[in-house]
C-alpha cells in the first residue's frame, strides 16, 4: 500500500507541465504528451479513441452482412460498386466470409476488449484507488503501442487476396491453417494471426500493470473491501487475462508454425484440400478448438465483469442508495472468474470431442449461472427503495441489467447438450452473443461513457441528446437481435452467405428485413451519440469536480485531472457506497452521499460549503 | 418521465414472451419461426427440454423484468424529501434468492442427461451371436468442399467395402430403423445438420464421428453444413429422403446397377486390368 514517491513523477518523461509547454516546439510538445505518453489518463483515452473508431469499422461490417441477409446478391449500396465495380456493387460470398470474420475479430479484439480494459482501467484504476499513476508508466505506454502493430496487420489483412482473413474469428483449422482451403486464408490469415500475438502481448503487459497497481498504490485507508466495484472487476479481469491469455499466444504461434514453417500441430495426416499437395500433417485440429476457448471462454467474461463493476457503481450512485450485497457482489465476481477457466468445453459439445466430458462441461456451466443470477438480483435490490435519478448514464446502467437477463437467460438454453445439438451454430448462438456483448457490454460500456465523461473532458453531455440515443439505441437493438432466437430455433445456420439456398429458410426473408432494417436505424442512431461526444467537448456545460455527487475518489479530483491526478493526499475512511447515510442526510442542505475521503459527516458539510 | 422509461422496461419482458408464443403459435409475421416439426422421438424429447427451460427462463423474466420496471413505476412518486433506503445487504434474502436458483440449476442439468445419452452416447446395438454390439454404420458420410459424398453399405452391411454404393449429395435412409453415420472429412471441419431430425454433429477430418438417428416419418429433409468451410459452406447442402424400407431396397437395388462406387472400380482396374462393368 502507498503511493509513488514524488521524484518517480519527476522522473516520467512523458509528461510536461502545461506551463513548460509554451517553450517547447509544438510538435514536441504533441509527441511527448500524446505519443510518448506515460500518464494513465492520456493512455486511457488513446485507448478510447482507438476502439471507437474501430467499433465504426466493425459496425459497418455488420451492416455489411446485414445488407446481404436481408437482401442477398442486390448491389450493396456506397461501397459496393467502389469495391465491386465489375459486377455493380453486389457481395461475392468470399467477400462476406470475410465480413463476418473480421466483424466478430475487430468487435471483441479491437473494441469490446480495448475499451473495457485499456480504456476505462487504465482511466479510471489509479483515480479511484487514489493513486498519481499506474505502478508501470512506461509498461503502460508500451502495452498500447503494441496495438499498433495489431492494427497494422489488420488493415493491411483487408488488401490481400480474399478481400482480408475468412475462417471466421473462432479461426478454426483446417480452413485457417492450409493456405489452399479458402481465398483468405493465404496472407490474409497470417496477419490475422499475427495480428491477435499482438494484441495478446497489449493485454498482457497492461494485466501485469493492473494487478500490480491495485495490489500496491491503493491510497491509505483504501482497504480491499472498501474499493468500487469497477475496481474489483478490473482486478479479476486482469488476473484471468494473465492466465488465460498465454495458452491463446501459444496456440497462435502453433497455427502461425503449422502455415510459416509447415509443421502440423492442427493438421492430420494425409490431408489434401482443393488438390494441393498434402502436408506433413500428423496433428489434431480438435486441440485449437480445446486451446482457442480456454482463452476465449475467459475472455467473454473479460468482455462483460469491467462493464458489470462500471454498471454496479452507476446504479448505486443514481439510486442514491447503497450497493446492495456488495460483498456477495465481489464473491461473485470471483466465482465467475474461477468457473470460467472450466467451463469452455460447452463451445464443443458437438465438436467430436469426448461426449462423456461434454457433459461435466454441461454441469459447471449451469453452475457459473448462479453468481451471474446472484449479481442481477443484488442489482434490483440497488434499485428498490432508491431516489432514482434516471440521467442518460443510469439509463444505460438499467439498459445493460435488463439486456443481461435476456442474455444470460438463452445462455442457459444453450448449455444444455441436447437443447445445443439443434441450436448450435444457428442464429440463436447469434442473439445469445449480441446480447451479453452488444445489449450488456456496449451499452454498460455507452453508460459509463456518459457517466465518466464529465471526469475525462471536463464538460457534460447532452442529457437530452444522450436519453434520445439511449432510446433508439434499446429499441433498434432488440428489434435487431432479438428475431434472431427465433431464427436459430428453426435452424437457421450462421455464417451462411446466402441462406435462402436452403428451401425452408425463404419464408423467413421478411423477418431477416426487418431485423436489417433495425440494424440501419441503430447504426444512425450513432451519430446522435457521435455529435454529443464532440459536440459537448466544445459547448457542454462545465462539470466541476463531482457533477453526480458520487463518493468515490476520482470525484475529488479535479476534471480533468491533471498529470498526477489529485491536489492533495487522499485518505480513505469508508467504503464506496455510503449514499443516503443517516449521518449525512440529517444535515443541512440536500446532502445525501459520503464522500469516500470525508472522515466525519461533518467534513462533508464543510466540503459542501467549499 | 420515469413513468416513461417504467413503461419502456415494463414492455422488455412483456414483449419478449409475447414474440415467443406468437411464434411457437405461428401467428402473423411469425409463421415458420419456430422448431420446424420432429421427425423423430429423440428429438420430441429436445423439443421438450427447449420448452421447458424456456418456461423457466420465461418466469425469471417475468420475475426480474416486471421488478424492474416496477421500481422504476413507484420511482415516479418518490419526488418527496424521503430519503433512499439505507441498507446494504440482507443475508437472508442473498441466501434466498442463491439457493432456489442453485436448486433450479442443478434440476435442468440432471433432467437432460437422459436425452444426451440417447442422442451422442448410447449408440444402437444389435445382437451378433447372443452379444449386444454396436451396429455397424449404413452409409459412410464424407464431407468435402461443397458437398455430400454417401457410400452405401452394399449386400455386406458394411461400409468401405468393394460393394459399396457411392452417390452423391442425397442421402436415403428407412424410415422406423436405427440408421448409423458414419462421419468423415476429406478436408476442412464441416457439420452434418439436419434440423427436423434434430441431428447435428461436427466433422473434423483426421477422425471418425457416429451419428444415429430414428426416424418415425417419411419426408424429403435439407441436410446443411453447420461449421464455416469456405466461401461455399453456404451452398453446402444435400438432400435426405426418408422412406419405407420396400422403397430403400428398391432404390439401392437400382443405385448398384447404375453405378459402382469408385473404389470398387479402382480395385477391379487393378486386379482385372479394366474389365469392371460402369
Amino acid at each position: 500500500m502507498g503511493t509513488t514517491s514524488p521524484e518517480a513523477k519527476e522522473l516520467d518523461s512523458g509528461a510536461r507541465s502545461p506551463g513548460s509547454a509554451g517553450r517547447v516546439n509544438p510538435i514536441v510538445y504533441f509527441v511527448s504528451r500524446y505519443i510518448f505518453a506515460t500518464d494513465h489518463k492520456i493512455i486511457g483515452l488513446q485507448f478510447l479513441f482507438s476502439s471507437l473508431i474501430w467499433m465504426a469499422v466493425g459496425g459497418l461490417l455488420a451492416l455489411a452482412v446485414r445488407w446481404q441477409l436481408a437482401w442477398p446478391w442486390t448491389d450493396m449500396p456506397v461501397f459496393g460498386p467502389w469495391l465491386f465495380a465489375d459486377s455493380g456493387g453486389t457481395i461475392t460470398p468470399e467477400f462476406y466470409t470475410m465480413l463476418f470474420t473480421m466483424h466478430a475479430t475487430i468487435m471483441i479484439f479491437f473494441v469490446v476488449i480495448p475499451i473495457l480494459s485499456g480504456a476505462f482501467g487504465n482511466y479510471l484504476i489509479p483515480l479511484m484507488i487514489g493513486a498519481e499513476d499506474m505502478a508501470f508508466p512506461k509498461l503502460n505506454m508500451l502495452s498500447y503501442w503494441f496495438m499498433w502493430p495489431a492494427f497494422a496487420c489488420m488493415i493491411l489483412s483487408f488488401f490481400m487476396p480474399g478481400y482480408g482473413p475468412a475462417a471466421g474469428w473462432t479461426s478454426y483449422p483446417t480452413l485457417s491453417a492450409l493456405i489452399e482451403s479458402a481465398p483468405g486464408s493465404g496472407h490474409a490469415q497470417t496477419l490475422w494471426t499475427l495480428g491477435l500475438i499482438f494484441v495478446g502481448i497489449a493485454s498482457m503487459l497492461g494485466s501485469i500493470n493492473y494487478i500490480t497497481t491495485i495490489i500496491q498504490m491503493r491510497a491509505p485507508g483504501m482497504t480491499m473491501f472498501r474499493l468500487p466495484m469497477t475496481i474489483w472487476a478490473m482486478l479479476i479481469t486482469a488476473i484471468i487475462q494473465a492466465f488465460a491469455l498465454p495458452v491463446l499466444t501459444a496456440a497462435l504461434l502453433m497455427l502461425l508454425s503449422d502455415r510459416v514453417l509447415m509443421t502440423g500441430f492442427f493438421i492430420p495426416e494425409n490431408l489434401s484440400v482443393n488438390n494441393a499437395e498434402g502436408v506433413a500433417g500428423g496433428g489434431q485440429p480438435l486441440l485449437w478448438q480445446h486451446l482457442f476457448w480456454f482463452y476465449s471462454h475467459p475472455a467473454v467474461y473479460i468482455m462483460i465483469l469491467p462493464a458489470m463493476g462500471m454498471v454496479s457503481d452507476i446504479l448505486s450512485c443514481n439510486s442514491r442508495k447503497p450497493l446492495f450485497g456488495y460483498k456477495p457482489m465481489v464473491y461473485s465476481i470471483c466465482a465467475i472468474a474461477v468457473m470460467g477457466f472450466i467451463v469452455w468445453g460447452h463451445h464443443m459439445f458437438i465438436s467430436g470431442m469426448s461426449r462423456i466430458l461434454a457433459v461435466s462441461f454441461m454441469v459447471s456451466t449451469m453452475l457459473i449461472a448462479l453468481p451471474s443470477g446472484i449479481k442481477v438480483f443484488n442489482w434490483i435490490g440497488t434499485l428498490y427503495g432508491g431516489r432514482l435519478r434516471l440521467s442518460t448514464a443510469m439509463l444505460f446502467a438499467i439498459g445493460f441489467v435488463s439486456m443481461f437477463i435476456i442474455g444470460g437467460l438463452s445462455g442457459l438454453v444453450i448449455a444444455a447438450p441436447p437443447v445445443d445439438i439443434h441450436l448450435h451454430d444457428t442464429y440463436y448462438i447469434v442473439a445469445h452473443l449480441h446480447y451479453v456483448l452488444f445489449g450488456a457490454s456496449v451499452l454498460g460500456v455507452m453508460g459509463s461513457i456518459y457517466f465518466w465523461y464529465p471526469k475525462m473532458f471536463g464538460r457534460m453531455m447532452s442529457e437530452k441528446l444522450g436519453k434520445l440515443h439511449f432510446l433508439l439505441t434499446f429499441i433498434f437493438l432488440n428489434g435487431t437481435f432479438y428475431p434472431m432466437h427465433l431464427l436459430g430455433a428453426r435452424g437457421f445456420p450462421r455464417r451462411y452467405a446466402d441462406p435462402y439456398e436452403m428451401e425452408g429458410m425463404a419464408e423467413l426473408m421478411p423477418m431477416n428485413e426487418f431485423m436489417t432494417w433495425c440494424a440501419f436505424a441503430m447504426g444512425a442512431t450513432q451519430l446522435i451519440f457521435v455529435l454529443n461526444f464532440f459536440g459537448s467537448m466544445l459547448f457542454g456545460r462545465r462539470a466541476g469536480r463531482n457533477p453526480w455527487k458520487a463518493n468515490t475518489l476520482e470525484w475529488t479530483a479535479p476534471s480533468p485531472p491533471p498529470h498526477g491526478n489529485f491536489d492533495f493526499q487522499p485518505v480513505v475512511y469508508r467504503g464506496a457506497y455510503e449514499y443516503s447515510h443517516p449521518e449525512v442526510v440529517e444535515l443541512e442542505g440536500d446532502v445525501d452521499y459520503f464522500p469516500q475521503t470525508a472522515g466525519s459527516a461533518a467534513a462533508v458539510s464543510e466540503s459542501q460549503e467549499v | 418521465m420515469s413513468r416513461f422509461w417504467s413503461i419502456l422496461f415494463f414492455a422488455v419482458p412483456l414483449l419478449a414472451i409475447g414474440v415467443y408464443l406468437a411464434a411457437a403459435f405461428g401467428a402473423g409475421p411469425f409463421a415458420g419461426a419456430w422448431m420446424p416439426e420432429s421427425y423423430s422421438e429423440a428429438g420430441d424429447t429436445i423439443d421438450h427440454l427447449f420448452n421447458f427451460i424456456h418456461l423457466i427462463c420465461a418466469g425469471i423474466l417475468l420475475i426480474t423484468g416486471l421488478a424492474i420496471g416496477w421500481i422504476l413505476w413507484k420511482n415516479s412518486n418518490a419526488g418527496s424529501d424521503k430519503p433512499a433506503l439505507f441498507v446494504h445487504h440482507n443475508t437472508r434474502l442473498e441466501l434466498f434468492w442463491s439457493i432456489i436458483p442453485a436448486f433450479i440449476l442443478i434440476f435442468i442439468a440432471f433432467y437432460q442427461m437422459e436425452s444426451w445419452a440417447e442422442n451422442k452416447m448410447n449408440r444402437p446395438q444389435i445382437e451378433v451371436g447372443g452379444e449386444s454390439v454396436d451396429k455397424p454404420p449404413m452409409v459412410l458420410v464424407r464431407a468435402k468442399q461443397f458437398g455430400w459424398e454417401f457410400h452405401y453399405a452394399g449386400e455386406d452391411g458394411l461400409v468401405q467395402t468393394a460393394d459399396d454404393v457411392y452417390v452423391e449429395n442425397i442421402l436415403v435412409v428407412p424410415v422406423g430403423e436405427d440408421v448409423v453415420l458414419q462421419l468423415e472429412s476429406r478436408d476442412v471441419i464441416h457439420s452434418f445438420f439436419v434440423s427436423e431430425l434434430r441431428l447435428k454433429q461436427d466433422i473434423i477430418p483426421g477422425m471418425v464421428q457416429f451419428a444415429w438417428f430414428h426416424a418415425n416419418k417419411t419426408g424429403e429433409l435439407e441436410i446443411a453444413c453447420t461449421e464455416l468451410c469456405g466461401w461455399g459452406h453456404y451452398k453446402m447442402k444435400g438432400l435426405m429422403r426418408i422412406v419405407p424400407r420396400e422403397e430403400y431396397d428398391m432404390w439401392i437395388e437400382q443405385q448398384t446397377l447404375a453405378y459402382q462406387a469408385p473404389m470398387a472400380v479402382a480395385n477391379e482396374t487393378e486386379e482385372e486390368n479394366g474389365g469392371g462393368t460402369p
